[in-house]
This record gives structure tokens, C-alpha cells and sequence, in this order.
């Protein structure tokens, strides 16, 4: 991939595509205008970086409603495509309406999560306490309701998240609601895990790791980030309290599943080392490797010691709550944090680790 | 010629002595001394009487041996006036004179005693010729006597010789005699039971039997005698092996049969096999009353029973052993060692099993008089026995029964701490069920320090029976050292005081919601409790336990600091979660009042929400709770106390003026620039922040954590006109009330702003309630 990275976050009405150019450090924004409501939640598909889903406010008179669609930007906006024009700044383009997530017998859409590996055909959508499953048609000009299925229990049962697996050929999903974490299985609409109480208080974001398929992040309102092993579910494998408020976004790094990073309303932002639950080894299989030919090496090798789960950074550059992070799919040492004042942080893995990772 | 050298010494003494004056005549004595002296040729040094300093050699000295006339005269004539020279003739014919007279004494002294020499010397002539007559004939009467002597001798020569003949026979017979007897005596002997006697015959006899054992004769009594003593012997094994006779007695057998010359291994391996056996049988009626079916007899008896029982039997069984066996040298001793050890380590585990029993009694006096009596006991075959390690391990089992103790206490701290608390957890809930105020927090917290330090007393005081001077295993190493410092202070104490704050703790750590279960109230309580610990408590019990227990060890022991430290941290975090927990009560509250409502379509404010107003009782009732136990902690000094409410009114009007700009819709980005710039000059509020120990600043944190809630709730909602009203309104409110309880007002109003600012952005409509309608919605709820 290119240096540039594209990130979109959305704005009240707006959303604004901002590339950023590594090497010339410039940052350029491209505004496209969404005039159906204010987006709550937004998610691009996997397999066409043109194709993107927003939940949204439906303005009404006395109630409102979140809604999702499906919308598909400008080609000239695509991240990707060069021939982007550099005025482009400062026209506001619109986006192409693909098709309606139709909700209305099911409540406000919370989020919408794409399949992860297949081809952008299929999504899900958490509303309310419905877990639907659409399939798009005719190039996403269609959504049909696939499946569904809807939580049942005393008070009002509400998802706040949901995160689609990339494992297991892309039948599973994890949703979040309240203080518990679901798994579902998407072929037959049925749970197939579920950990109570996963936090203290509500738990607000979920997320995979990329590289081991068993592995679950979740981050919520008890200031915690707790990882799990959806095979053993009565323990978190470890705990992280860095944050002092609201933890709301948990992201693995795409390729470096050691890096996580965190977004709290602490207005901070925390870059952990999580090597010991890492798909990469760290020491052991070094050594293996080494045994046959270079004994007299190892000695020295066992004394150094083995990096332990540490927090990398913590950013300080935002003055209100952390609402949103995630990292680049482009360039895998960059990442990006959205705050509630409108600032947007781009910044970059530290090089030491950067180089101690690679090496 | 004798005579003549001793006659002038004392004669010329008194001759010349009534001549001259008084004080002269010393000196013409002396004078008179020195010329005989001269005339015998004594040496010059021998003269005493020279007047000092006078030279022996001067030729002018009248009496030196050197003398010149001439010399003399002339020095006279030359030196001396006329006077003088008169005076010295004269006094010169006068000594002259003198000497002349002395001459003749002398001589005439000296002729007498020449004369009656010679005639004694003539007496003793006559005397020796007599005397010669007499030894002549002494010498041929002894050659006479000579004579006679030496005739009889040869006369009596051959009787001597067949008298002494005979006397050698006459003992030979009579040997001959006792041993032709012998078999006879023998066999009385062994009729009569006298053992001892027979064994002494056979031994006298057995030499002299082996030396002739070639003459038959002398080869039938030693036959008889061997059949005898074989016997003997069996009788005596007979006897030996019975057994029911008592130890001496035994000995003595054994004692026998080793002078009978039967082999040593063999009996000595018998003599223990017989003590093996009655040993065990004390061991058996030991066991026995250890048995679960006969109610046991207290700890002291049984070991009463051990200590005269099993170890007095040991003791017996040693001493006879050695006694007996002392020649076998050290291979028998360590037949002796190995079958004490044995046979030790079988009693040391019925001890053990009994002193297990005794593990779950309190009452510690009984059982140390008990392990007391039991090591004093060890302590006489232990000297005896030292190569059996009994005194060892007596001590070891003493110290690991002082360990179990040790174990046992802090059980029972630990369970006396864990009881306290479920009394508080009771007494806290109470109240609540009858609808009255139970006993107060200050009061729970008193009672169970109390009874804590009561508990960590009566612990400390049945320890210390074990180190009592009166204990026999109180001076060992162990329990001078180890057992005070490791023991007693690290393991008891401090092991202690660690549990309480690692139980404390635990109820930091129960997971979220479920963290309910525990009363808050418990919370504050703990950590208050451990605050006390550190400040007092902590160096008070330590001080308490060196004083008692006199820790000589040198190992390193936990310092009062540290665990100081241990309990703050607790403390610490007790009441950080205190805040937590109390945070989330009211944070849920306002969540809940937030999220369920429909803020687009409410009506227009005309009261402040009765969720506010729950919040504002329940932050006053923590205030209250958290009054009970801890300070009330410094306040930033803003206004005075009269000023207060004026100012907190004033200060909301002047800062919903200074929002005001937000609610015109048309200059979005001004409000953002002003709230940025205003987040710049004011500092980053850590929501979740660790508390002081003060009333304040645990309230602030509740606070904190409550607003910071409000505001995110806030912000995920969208408000219509009046929503935004009534958020103003509970704001207003919540400003009125909630500045009292935190240390800086300046925080409630910047987290209140930010929640009006937030929802005005959240708000379409965005158009503000008049303040002072605000205030006197505010003032009317």
C-alpha cells in the first residue's frame, strides 16, 4: 500500500475524508455532505473502499430514530484513486444513496458491522434488541433481511455494539449489551457464548484480535479493558486499568496484534504492549529455532529478559473525551483519535518499538 | 701450734684497754689489731681499722708498713712549731711505753697455755693404747660366732628343703580338693538358686581345668562341670528369657551369663529384644488411651504417663546396657543408639498424635506444662543417649508443636477479624430493617478495634507461655530466637496485620456490581480502621510484642514502616473504592434519569427533577456517614462562609452569561474555540482520582465521579427547547446544593458548565431559560 492513508470520521451532517500524506506530512480533507441526519455510527465495507454504512438521527418532531444506510462516495474520493482532484477541499460533494436498512419494526440501529472477508454482501445491524442480518443485492442497491434474532429478558434490552469476527470463515459476531458480551453464530442465529457481567458497568466497545481467533478485547464504563478467551469465558485472560474514566473504543492493531490501543473520556489515549496474549511469540520459538545449531548462544539469550505487557504511550493531545480511535489500514504504525471538541490526532507507534517489533 | 694461733686474738683485747682516754681507745685498738695483722701477713684490705683516705704506701704513717723514720722526722721537724713537736715526743714515748708492756702480757699468756697442751696430748696417748686391747679381742670372738653359724645352717638344710615340699603338696591337694568338689558344690549351688556363687566357683576353676583338660581325670570333672554349667547357663537363660522378673533383675542374669562366658552379641541383642518388648507394651497401654474410643485424658496426664511409663523404662534399659555391655565398645552403643532411636520415634509419634489432638484446644498453660514435662523427661536419657538424637528430636517436636501454635493463633485472629466484620455487616444492616438509627459508624469502628486488639492480646500472652522462664525448652535457640522473631512477631503479628489488609482488599477487588454486596458503609468503615492502623495501632502492637518477647534474633524482621505503609495503601484503596462505589450509586441514578427520558418532547421546566433532589439527599447522607469517621479536610479558601451562597448564585448567572453565545446556532465554532481556550487555562479533572483521608475530599470524589457521568450521558442524547431548560434547571440546582461538599466549588461549576454546554450543542433548538427564572424555579423546589 501507498503512504497515504485515508481516515473517515463523521461530523454532524458532514462526513470528511482526510488523507494523509506520510511523506509530505500534509493532511487534506474532503467533505461529503450527509443530509439525512446526524451519524452516530459509521462503518466501511471490507471489500469495496468506496461502499460505506452510517447509522443516523432521523430528525423528527418528537422521537428519534436511528437509522443505517448504505451509501456509496464519489470515485474520485475513493481511497486509492490519485486522480482526486486537489481543490477538492473545498467543494463538498454528496454522497450516492445505495440502499435503506429498512428498521422500522425493529427500533434505532446502535451499529453496523460488515462481513470482515467475504464480498461486501453481507452486514449486520444491532438494533434495539434485534441482531438482523441483511444481505445486499444488485451491487448494494437492495437489502434483504436475511436473519434475525432478538434478545428476550426483563427490562429493556439494548445492544451498544457488535463486532464481526474475521475467524471461523466469518460466522461469528460478538455483541455487546449492557454489562454482558455475546457470541452469535451467524448461519444459525443462535448464541453461542456469553459472558456476564464482562464488566462492572456498561461495556461499550468490542474488538478482535486480527491474528488468534479465540481472542476478544472489550472496553467499558468501569474504566477497564478486559481480554478475553471465548473459550473460557468465566475469567478475562488480562485486565488493564490505565484509563480513570469511560474506556469507548478498543482496537488491535491489523497486523501487530501485540498493539492495542484504547480511547477513554479521560480525554486520553493509551498505546498498550499486550505481548504475552500476542500471536507473536516472544522468546520461545527464538530459542527453538536456535538450539540446534547455536547452543553456546543461548545462555545469553535467557537473560534477557522477556518484554513484558506494557503501556507504550499515553497521548495527551486531546482537551475532551476520546469518542473514537482506530488505526490505519494502510500503514500499520499509524493511528488516528477522534475527540469530543472535534479534534482529530494522527499519530505514529513510537520507532523503537516499531523497529523492536520488526527486528 | 693450734694454740699459739688462737691465743693472741682474745688476749690482746682487755690488755691495752684501760689506757688513754675514752675516745681513743677504739682507735689504739684498732691500731694494736693492724700490727698483729701485719705481723700475720693478713692483706692489706682485711684492715679495716686504717683511717680512711690514708695511703698504705705514705712513708710519714706511723703504723704502715711502709715507714720512714727519716721521712717522718723530717716532715715533723718541716711541718709542725716547737709546741707541737713536744707534744708528739711525748706522746710518742708514751705509746712506746705501752707497747712494751703489751709485749710481755702477751708473752707470758701464751707460755701457760704451750704447756698444759702438752700435757693433755701426753693423757690421750695413754687412753688409745687401752682401747687397741679391747678390738683384739672383740675380732676372735666374732670368728667364733662365725663358726657356730655356719654349722647349724648346715645342719638344718635338708629339713627346710622337705618342709617346703610339703607345703606345696598340702596346696595342691587342697586345690585338687575343690576341684574334685566342684561339680558337687556346683550342683548345690544351681539346686540352692545361687547363681551368683556357682558362677564364681566355675570361673575360678575354668583356667585350671582348661590347662589340664588332657589328664583324664581332671577331663571327667571338667566334663561334669560343663554339663553343669550348661546348665547353669539355661537356668539363667530360663529365668533371663521369663521376663516377668523386673529389669535388675534381668541385668543381673545377663550379668551372669557374660561371666559364664557365653557370647556378648548374642546376649546383648537378647537383653534388648526382652527390653524391646516391654517397651512396646508401654507404647501399647500409650496408644491405648490415645485410642478414639475411651475419652482421652488431658494432654498433661497422658504425657505423665509417657514420661514414667516408656521414657523411665528407656532410661533403665540405657543404664543397665551400658553397664553390662560397656567392653563391646562402640559397636554396642550404636546397637543401643539404633534401638533407642527406633523405639523413640515410635513414642514421638504416638506424642505427636496426641499433641495433634491437642491442636484445636485454646488453652495453650495446659499444653505447654504438657510439653514441659515431656522434654524435661527426654532430657535424662537424652544425656544418656546421645547418640540417639532423642533430646533432638524431644526439641524439634517441642518447636514444631510452638509452630502449629503459631499457625493455630493467626487461624484464630484471622476467623476473631472475619467475625468482627460479619457483626458490622449485621449491625449495619439493622438499622435499616427496623427503620432507626442502630449503634453509630464511630462506635462500630471502636468496638471492633477493641476487640481486635483484645484478640491480638490474648494471643500474644498464650505464646508467650512457651519463652516462660520456668519452661524447660525456653532457653533452646529456637525459642530465644527464632520463635520470637520469626515466629511470634513475623508470623503472628505481621502475619496478622497483613491478612487483615489483604481481606480488607478483597472487598476492593470483587467485581464490579457484585462489589454491591458489601455495604459501603463496611468500606469506609475498613479503611478507617486501617488509617488506624497505620497511625497507632500498628507500632503500638509491634512495640508491645518486642517488649514481651525481648527479640534477640538478628534476622531481619519487618520494619514498622512498611507495614505502615501496607495499611495506608489499604486504607487508601479502601476509600478510593468507597468512591467508586458511592460514585456509581448516584452516577447510575442520573444515568438512568437521563437516559430513560424523552428530552425532545418535555414540557416546559417548572421544577427541578426529583432525581436531583435524591441526589442531593443521598450526597448529604454520605456526608453525613463519611462525617462519622473521618475529618472534614481543608477546603481552597474562596469566600467566607456568609458569602457562600451569594457567591455560588452570582457565579452560575455570570457563567450561564458566559455560554450564552452558544445558544445562537449561528456561531458554532466561537463556543468551541471559547470552551477550548477555557479547558486550556483550567486543569485536566481526573475523574477517577485516589482520595485523601478526609471528608472532603471523599466527597468531591463522589461528585466527581457523578457529573462526569451527567455529562456523558449528556452528550449521547439529542434535547429539544425544554429539555435543555430543565437541564439548566437540575444543573442550577445541583450547583446550589452540591458546592458545600467538595474542597473546590471551581470544580462543580466547570463539570455543570460543560454539562449545559453539551446539552446546548445536543439541542437543536437551543434557546436558554432566563436565569433568573432559573433561580426562582431553583429556590421554589
Amino acid at each position: 500500500m501507498e503512504d497515504d492513508a485515508p481516515v473517515i470520521y463523521g461530523l454532524e451532517f458532514q462526513i470528511h475524508i482526510i488523507d494523509f500524506d506520510d511523506e509530505n506530512n500534509m493532511i487534506n480533507k474532503n467533505v461529503l455532505l450527509h443530509q439525512v441526519g446526524e451519524i452516530w455510527h459509521i462503518s466501511t465495507s471490507p471489500a469495496d473502499g468506496g461502499v460505506l454504512a452510517t447509522c443516523y438521527n432521523k430528525p423528527s418532531d418528537s422521537k428519534v430514530l436511528t437509522c443505517a444506510t448504505v451509501w456509496r462516495m464519489p470515485k474520485e474520493l475513493e481511497p486509492g484513486s490519485h486522480e482526486s482532484p486537489d481543490d477538492s477541499s473545498s467543494t463538498a460533494h454528496t454522497l450516492e444513496l445505495l440502499c435503506h436498512l429498512d428498521n422500522t419494526a425493529h427500533g434505532s440501529m446502535a451499529c453496523v458491522t460488515w462481513e470482515p472477508t467475504g464480498d461486501g454482501k453481507k452486514v449486520i445491524s444491532l438494533a434495539d434488541n434485534h441482531i438482523l442480518l441483511w444481505d445486499l443485492q444488485e451491487s448494494s442497491s437492495q437489502a434483504v433481511l436475511a436473519s434475525s434474532a432478538s434478545l428476550e429478558g426483563k427490562g429493556q434490552l439494548k445492544f451498544t455494539s457488535g463486532r464481526w469476527s474475521p475467524h471461523h470463515t466469518g460466522t461469528q459476531v460478538a455483541t455487546a449489551n449492557d454489562t454482558t458480551i455475546r457470541g452469535w453464530d451467524t448461519r444459525s442465529m443462535s448464541q453461542i457464548y456469553c459472558i456476564e457481567n464482562a464488566h462492572g458497568q456498561l461495556v461499550r466497545d468490542l474488538d478482535f484480535n486480527p491474528n488468534r481467533q479465540y481472542y476478544l478485547a472489550s472496553c467499558g464504563d468501569d474504566c477497564k479493558v478486559k481480554f478475553w478467551d471465548t473459550r473460557n469465558v468465566t475469567e478475562p485472560v488480562k485486565t488493564l486499568e490505565e484509563h480513570s474514566h469511560w474506556v469507548w473504543n478498543v482496537r488491535y492493531n491489523h497486523s501487530h496484534d501485540q498493539l492495542v490501543l484504547t480511547g477513554s473520556s479521560d480525554s486520553r489515549v493509551i498505546l498498550s504492549n499486550m505481548v504475552s496474549i500476542s500471536s507473536e511469540p516472544f522468546g520461545h520459538l527464538v530459542d527453538d529455532d536456535d538450539l540446534s545449531d547455536q547452543e553456546e548462544r543461548r545462555p545469553e539469550e535467557k537473560s534477557q529478559e522477556p518484554p513484558q505487557d506494557s503501556v507504550i504511550a499515553t497521548y495527551e493531545e486531546h482537551e475532551d473525551s476520546v469518542y473514537a480511535v482506530d488505526w490505519s489500514s494502510a500503514d500499520p504504525w499509524l493511528f488516528a483519535s477522534l475527540s469530543y471538541d472535534g479534534r482529530l490526532v494522527i499519530n505514529r507507534v513510537p520507532r523503537a518499538l516499531k523497529y523492536h517489533i520488526l527486528l | 701450734m693450734a694454740a699459739a694461733a688462737a691465743g693472741p686474738g682474745p688476749g690482746s683485747g682487755p690488755g691495752d684497754s684501760p689506757e688513754g682516754p675514752e675516745a681513743e681507745a677504739p682507735e689504739r685498738r684498732r691500731k694494736a689489731h693492724g700490727m698483729l695483722k701485719l705481723y700475720y701477713g693478713l692483706s692489706e684490705g682485711e684492715t679495716a681499722g686504717r683511717p680512711p683516705g690514708s695511703d698504705p704506701l705514705d712513708p710519714t704513717d706511723l703504723n704502715g708498713a711502709h715507714f720512714d723514720p727519716e721521712v717522718y722526722l723530717d716532715k715533723l721537724r718541716r711541718e709542725c712549731p716547737l709546741a707541737q713537736l713536744m707534744d708528739s715526743e711525748t706522746d710518742m714515748v708514751r705509746q712506746i711505753r705501752a707497747l712494751d708492756s703489751d709485749m710481755q702480757t702477751l708473752v707470758y699468756e701464751n707460755y701457760n697455755k704451750f704447756i698444759s697442751a702438752t700435757d693433755t696430748i701426753r693423757k690421750m696417748k695413754n687412753d688409745f693404747r687401752k682401747m687397741e686391747d679391747e678390738m683384739d679381742r672383740l675380732a676372735t670372738n666374732m670368728a667364733v660366732i662365725t663358726d657356730f653359724s655356719a654349722r647349724i645352717s648346715a645342719t638344718l638344710q635338708d629339713r627346710h628343703e622337705r618342709i617346703t615340699k610339703l607345703a606345696g603338696v598340702h596346696a595342691l591337694l587342697r586345690k585338687l580338693q575343690f576341684l574334685f568338689e566342684l561339680p558337687s558344690r556346683l550342683t548345690k549351688c544351681v539346686e540352692l538358686g545361687a547363681y551368683g556363687q556357682a558362677v564364681r566357683y566355675q570361673g575360678r576353676a575354668r583356667a585350671v581345668l582348661q590347662q589340664y583338660q588332657h589328664l583324664p581325670s581332671f577331663r571327667a570333672i571338667q566334663d561334669d562341670c560343663q554339663v553343669i554349667t550348661a546348665r547353669l547357663a539355661q537356668q539363667l537363660r530360663q529365668r533371663f528369657r521369663e521376663g516377668g522378673s523386673g529389669a535388675p533383675e534381668q541385668a543381673e542374669c545377663v550379668e551372669l551369663l557374660l561371666a559364664l562366658g557365653e557370647p556378648a552379641e548374642e546376649l546383648c541383642d537378647e537383653f534388648l529384644a526382652h527390653a524391646r518388648g516391654r517397651l512396646e507394651a508401654e507404647l501399647r497401654s500409650l496408644e491405648a488411651e490415645l485410642g478414639p474410643s475411651p475419652p482421652a485424658p488431658d494432654v498433661l496426664e497422658f504425657t505423665d504417663h509417657g514420661g514414667s511409663g516408656f521414657v523411665g523404662g528407656l532410661c533403665q534399659v540405657a543404664s543397665a546396657y551400658q553397664e553390662l555391655f560397656a567392653a563391646q565398645g562402640p559397636a554396642g552403643a550404636e546397637k543401643l543408639a539404633a534401638f533407642a532411636r527406633e523405639l523413640g520415634g515410635r513414642y514421638f509419634a504416638l506424642v505427636e498424635r496426641r499433641l495433634a489432638q491437642e491442636q484445636g484446644s485454646g488453652d495453650n498453660s495446659l499444653l505447654v506444662r504438657a510439653l514441659d514435662r515431656f522434654h524435661r523427661r527426654l532430657r535424662a536419657p537424652g544425656a544418656l543417649l546421645a547418640a540417639a538424637g532423642l533430646a533432638e528430636a524431644a526439641t524439634e517436636i517441642v518447636e514444631r508443636v510452638a509452630r502449629e501454635r503459631l499457625g493455630h493463633h493467626l487461624q484464630g485472629l484471622r476467623a476473631a477479624f472475619l467475625g468482627c466484620l460479619t457483626d458490622v455487616r449485621q449491625a449495619l444492616a439493622a438499622p435499616r430493617l427496623a427503620g432507626k438509627e442502630g449503634p453509630g459508624l464511630a462506635e462500630l469502628l471502636a468496638n471492633v478495634a477493641s476487640s481486635i486488639l483484645s484478640h491480638i492480646k490474648a494471643s500474644l500472652a498464650a505464646v508467650h507461655l512457651f519463652t516462660a522462664k520456668e519452661v524447660s525448652f525456653s532457653n533452646k535457640p529456637y525459642f530465644r530466637g527464632e520463635f520470637c522473631s520469626q515466629g511470634v512477631r513475623e508470623g503472628l503479628i505481621v502475619g496478622f496485620i497483613r491478612s487483615m489488609c489483604q481481606t480488607a482488599q478483597s472487598f476492593c477487588d470483587s467485581p464490579g456490581e457484585k462489589g454491591g454486596a458489601t455495604p459501603p458503609a463496611l468500606l469506609l468503615l475498613l479503611s478507617r480502621l486501617c488509617l488506624d492502623y497505620e497511625t497507632a495501632t500498628v507500632s503500638y502492637v509491634l512495640t508491645l510484642t518486642d517488649e514481651q518477647f525481648l527479640v534477640q534474633d538478628q534476622s531481619p524482621v519487618t520494619p514498622v514502616s512498611t507495614l505502615c505503609a501496607e495499611a495506608r495503601e489499604t486504607a487508601r484503596r479502601l476509600l478510593t473504592h468507597y468512591v467508586k462505589v458511592q460514585g456509581l450509586v448516584i452516577s447510575q441514578m442520573l444515568r438512568k434519569s437521563v437516559e430513560t427520558r424523552d428530552w425532545l418532547s418535555t414540557l416546559e421546566p417548572r421544577n427541578v427533577r426529583a432525581v436531583m433532589k435524591r441526589v442531593v439527599e443521598d450526597t448529604t447522607a454520605i456526608d453525613v456517614q463519611v462525617g462519622l469517621l473521618y475529618e472534614e479536610g481543608v477546603r481552597k479558601a474562596q469566600s467566607s462562609d456568609s458569602s457562600k451562597r451569594t457567591f455560588s448564585v452570582y457565579s452560575s448567572s455570570r457563567q450561564q452569561g458566559r455560554y450564552a453565545p452558544s445558544y445562537t446556532p449561528s456561531a458554532p465554532m466561537d463556543t468551541n474555540l471559547l470552551s477550548n481556550i477555557q479547558k486550556l487555562f483550567s486543569e485536566r479533572i481526573d475523574v477517577f482520582s485516589p482520595v485523601e483521608f478526609n471528608k472532603v475530599s471523599v466527597l468531591t470524589g463522589i461528585i466527581k465521579i457523578s457529573l462526569k457521568t451527567l455529562l456523558e450521558c449528556v452528550r449521547l442524547r439529542t434535547f429539544g427547547r425544554f429539555g435543555l431548560q430543565q437541564v439548566q434547571v437540575d444543573c442550577h440546582f445541583l450547583q446550589l446544593y452540591l458546592w458545600r461538599f467538595v474542597a473546590d466549588e471551581e470544580l462543580v461549576h466547570l463539570l455543570l458548565d460543560e454539562v449545559v454546554a453539551s446539552a446546548a450543542l445536543r439541542c437543536p433548538d437551543p434557546v436558554p431559560m432566563e436565569p433568573s427564572v432559573v433561580e426562582v424555579i431553583c429556590e421554589r423546589g
